[in-house]
């Protein structure tokens, strides 16, 4: 068995090959950055086993974000037998520099150069042989989306694995070689490995080789003296990068044929067309709008393209009815269609009800195995299973936004906004992962190269809410509808509330950091193209299976807990007993007077709403589900429904993304982490209880608070952004 | 001389020197921005910042503030 990484550029098409070759279903995106771990599959068409690693996408060899630390310890610390440097055939200058630097490292290299096809289609033709001559390792055109020339690739890596390859730089400057060969030869003597690697990277001055060969800084600085440029100077950064990319454009151009007509750069690509219209001066932030809305409006409305509200559409037909509501027909005439999302949902209540009904139907009543089946494992299965329509369509639209290269965009159009909360356009895809689950939202954040930036994102993510807690927004509909609030309304406003607080927080953040620096934003703007089925789908595929997962294990196992708690009393011989009576409702009553200032833990079932928020540590999902399985009784005023539904959606999210937020954190960022994601909804909750019920009330009493606290926002902000012109004088 | 913050839409300009320190200098570097490269101002972004170029075949966005780093000279007018 042998162990082959993969190594390339962000969004070379690693992971695409990698699923190609693997046959696996890891996530692709037509952004940067999609894949922050490695992650490890096998290929098995030759005779021996090949193990392959896919890397986390880098531009270079010297690190920039955690996610190309994680890139290049692998490749120098876990030796893998060959590196297949995956290249992008169509940007091959830019991608060409990584593998100046792998070559410089003493293991096997393929080039697989990747897409092939598509440089074949603009009449384009690149010179394999000379390529390959120059760098002085094998290069193979593939492509890993049309399956073509991978079993030659993997061929080609498997025969390089006893090659005793030696480290090869592209610097010819005789002057700076005689350094780098002194550095190296200290190096050697010290039995370091891939001696040229390290030795080119003191001298390119690069932090973690300053710091991991600290004590021979300053024999290099010593080399260093005796060295003088006459462009650069003592500059060894800017010298040996620029030497890079002109060894590059030297090869590249005897080695790329381009087609004629393609020389000017300013001639307008489709990508290019597109993008003109997708971050117009003006049409730009209008059409993001939109595409927003047109993403929710699917996945959420019951009445699509609103054609009851304003066309008065309404159906009276009863198979009509039957078909878009599952079979819910109850004489009752139906105001407008069902979107795409509410609609599988129907169906999907629909399969699961009547699931609950078969069981019922020759299982003995009153008996706890009946309850067991029926109130603890299928009611669970059946809150579980009616939002997955719903976590799909936003999945969907997501996956599809994210392949075709528009989610890229988003982060430019952005940015400018971003920065003046103190964070850059980067932020944005975080975020909106965060709509769909807070675990892949907050790994997403790797990608922002600022660690404060990152502590201050991964905080935020909360504010969005994610698919798990729907099922939340559903069961506090009916409360809702109770306040005179319509459902869709309260969900939208819960959407839109998370994302204003998650404005102010940020704002909040910002006013009390020390410093108003913002970090940097480079980044890549690859070119559109339309999404992938495969990809796509394959996407989907991931998150629905790492969902079920879940909910085959820890929500399942959670649930019988749930139920056996919420069925039985301390007492196990008085049999099944009234819910008012269980271990769930003595234990939920002794914490409900943590939750007392909050209004929802007040009343006889308040103990309810609090186990139901302790359920939502495990998975958030468990909340919705045991408003049901609780039945609760009890209304809430509107002020308790916002107060409860706010601090479940800003408190601290389910273990596994704790987890996650452990993983990507300092210990003492993650406990301040916890620290904020507690206290801020309770602040927040309190905050909404307090002002809330002062309207509730009286009426003044309540627009009074009101002014008052929006005054001391203005105030805040007006604070803000004299600190920051301050700042940036500073700078000047 | 200028800096790639004041370039204008449409202007093609080669890189002369880049500023600043330390990771970002680096990035830049990485990125392609190495002095003698061509840059094509390609748009700003909707509310005035940050700005995409073409270079070395690809599209890159950068904030002005990081723009400021990059000293060009004009190649070429932006054609009106």
């Amino acid at each position: 068995m042998i162990r082959v990484a993969l190594a390339g550029n962000p969004n070379s098409g690693k992971t695409t090959l990698f699923n190609s070759l693997t046959g696996s279903s890891a996530h692709v995106g037509n952004w940067p950055g999609v894949t922050v771990d490695k992650r490890e599959g096998s290929y098995k068409k030759l005779e021996e086993r090949i193990d392959i690693v896919d890397l986390p996408g880098i531009y270079s060899l010297s690190p920039y974000t955690p996610e190309e630390v994680v890139s290049r310890n692998y490749i120098l610390d876990e030796k893998p037998d060959v590196v297949i440097n995956v290249v992008d055939a169509t940007n091959i200058e830019r991608n060409l520099y990584l593998t100046t630097q792998l070559l410089e490292i003493d293991v096997p290299v393929v080039v697989a150069l990747n897409m092939a096809d598509l440089v074949r289609k603009s009449g384009d033709m690149i010179d394999i042989n000379e390529l390959s001559k120059k760098l002085g390792v094998p290069v193979i055109q593939v492509s890993a989306l049309k399956n073509e020339n991978l079993k030659e690739l993997m061929t080609l890596a498997y025969n390089q694995r006893n090659e005793k390859r030696k480290g090869t730089t592209i610097v010819e400057n005789k002057q700076l070689l005689h350094l780098i060969n002194d550095v190296k030869i200290a190096f050697s003597a010290q039995n370091v490995a891939n001696p040229l690697f390290h030795a080119i990277k003191l001298v390119e001055n690069d932090e973690i080789e300053v710091k991991m060969h600290s004590e021979l800084v300053n024999e290099v600085e010593e080399f260093k003296k005796n060295f003088q440029d006459d462009i650069f100077g003592d500059d060894f950064e800017a010298l040996i990068a620029d030497a890079r990319y002109n060894y590059i454009s030297k090869n590249y151009t005897s080695a790329y044929h381009a087609h004629e007509s393609k020389q000017n750069h300013t001639k307008l690509s489709r990508s290019d067309k597109i993008d003109k219209v997708l971050t117009h001066r003006i049409f730009a932030l209008p059409i993001f709008a939109l595409i927003m809305f047109l993403m929710f409006h699917l996945t959420f409305t019951e009445d699509l393209f609103f054609m009851n509200r304003w066309f008065g559409l309404s159906i009276d037909n009863e198979i009509a009815i039957n078909f878009f509501t599952g079979m819910k027909y109850s004489g009752e005439a139906l105001g407008g269609i069902p979107s795409p999302g509410v609609f599988l949902q129907n169906w999907m209540g629909f399969a699961t009800g009547s699931l609950m009904d078969w069981f019922r139907s020759f299982m003995p009543a009153g008996t706890w195995y009946t309850s067991f089946v029926v109130d603890g494992l299928l009611t669970g299965l059946d809150a579980i299973a009616s939002f997955i329509p719903q976590i799909m369509m936003l999945f969907l639209f997501m996956a599809i936004l994210e392949d075709s290269g528009y989610m890229a965009r988003i982060a430019f159009i952005l940015d400018r906004a971003f920065r003046k909360f103190g964070l850059s356009g980067r932020a944005f895809i975080p975020m909106l992962s965060g709509f769909g689950c807070s675990v892949p939202a907050i790994m997403a954040a790797r990608t922002i190269e600022d660690n404060k930036e990152r502590n201050k994102v991964i905080r935020l993510i909360t504010c969005f809410s994610c698919g798990a807690k729907l099922p939340l927004w559903t069961a506090l509909g009916a409360f809702a509808k109770f306040n005179g609030i319509s459902p869709d309304i309260f969900v939208f406003s819960i959407y839109l509330g998370g994302i204003t607080s998650a404005i102010i927080y940020a704002l909040f953040m910002k006013l009390f950091s020390k410093d108003q620096y913002v970090s940097p934003f480079i980044m890549e703007l690859p070119a559109y193209h339309l999404p992938q089925f495969r990809n796509v789908m394959a996407h989907l595929w991931e998150k629905l299976k790492h969902y079920l997962i879940k909910a085959a294990t820890i929500i399942a196992a959670a649930t019988i807990l749930i139920w056996f708690l919420s069925t039985f009393n301390w007492d196990l011989s008085r049999g099944m007993v009234d819910i008012n009576d269980s271990i769930l409702a003595d234990l939920g009553r002794g914490l409900s007077y943590i939750f007392y200032p909050l209004g929802w833990a007040q009343g006889p079932e308040g103990y309810k709403f609090t186990v139901c928020t302790l359920t939502g540590l495990v998975a958030k999902e468990l909340v919705g589900e045991n408003m049901e399985l609780l039945g609760i009784t009890a209304t809430l005023n509107a002020a308790q429904l916002y107060s409860f539904a706010v601090f479940n959606l800003f408190t601290i999210p389910c273990f596994a993304a704790v987890g996650a937020a452990f993983g990507e954190q300092s210990v003492k960022e993650f406990w301040k982490t916890l620290a904020w994601w507690f206290f801020m909804s309770y602040g927040a909750s309190l905050l909404i209880f307090g002002v809330g019920s002062l309207y509730l009330i009286a009426l003044w009493a309540g627009i009074l608070v009101t002014v008052a606290l929006v005054l001391l926002v203005i105030g805040a902000g007006f604070i803000v952004s004299k600190k920051h012109k301050r700042a940036q004088l500073q700078v000047v | 001389m200028k800096t790639l913050d004041e370039a204008v839409v449409g202007e093609v300009c080669i890189v002369k020197k880049v500023e600043g320190d330390g990771k970002y200098r680096r990035r830049l570097f990485d990125m392609g921005l190495t002095p003698g490269a061509t840059i094509y101002v390609r748009k700003v972004a909707p509310l005035g910042d940050p700005v995409e170029i073409t270079i070395r075949g690809y599209e890159l966005t950068l904030r002005k503030q990081e723009g400021k780093l990059v000293h060009v000279e004009i190649k070429e007018e932006a054609r009106s």
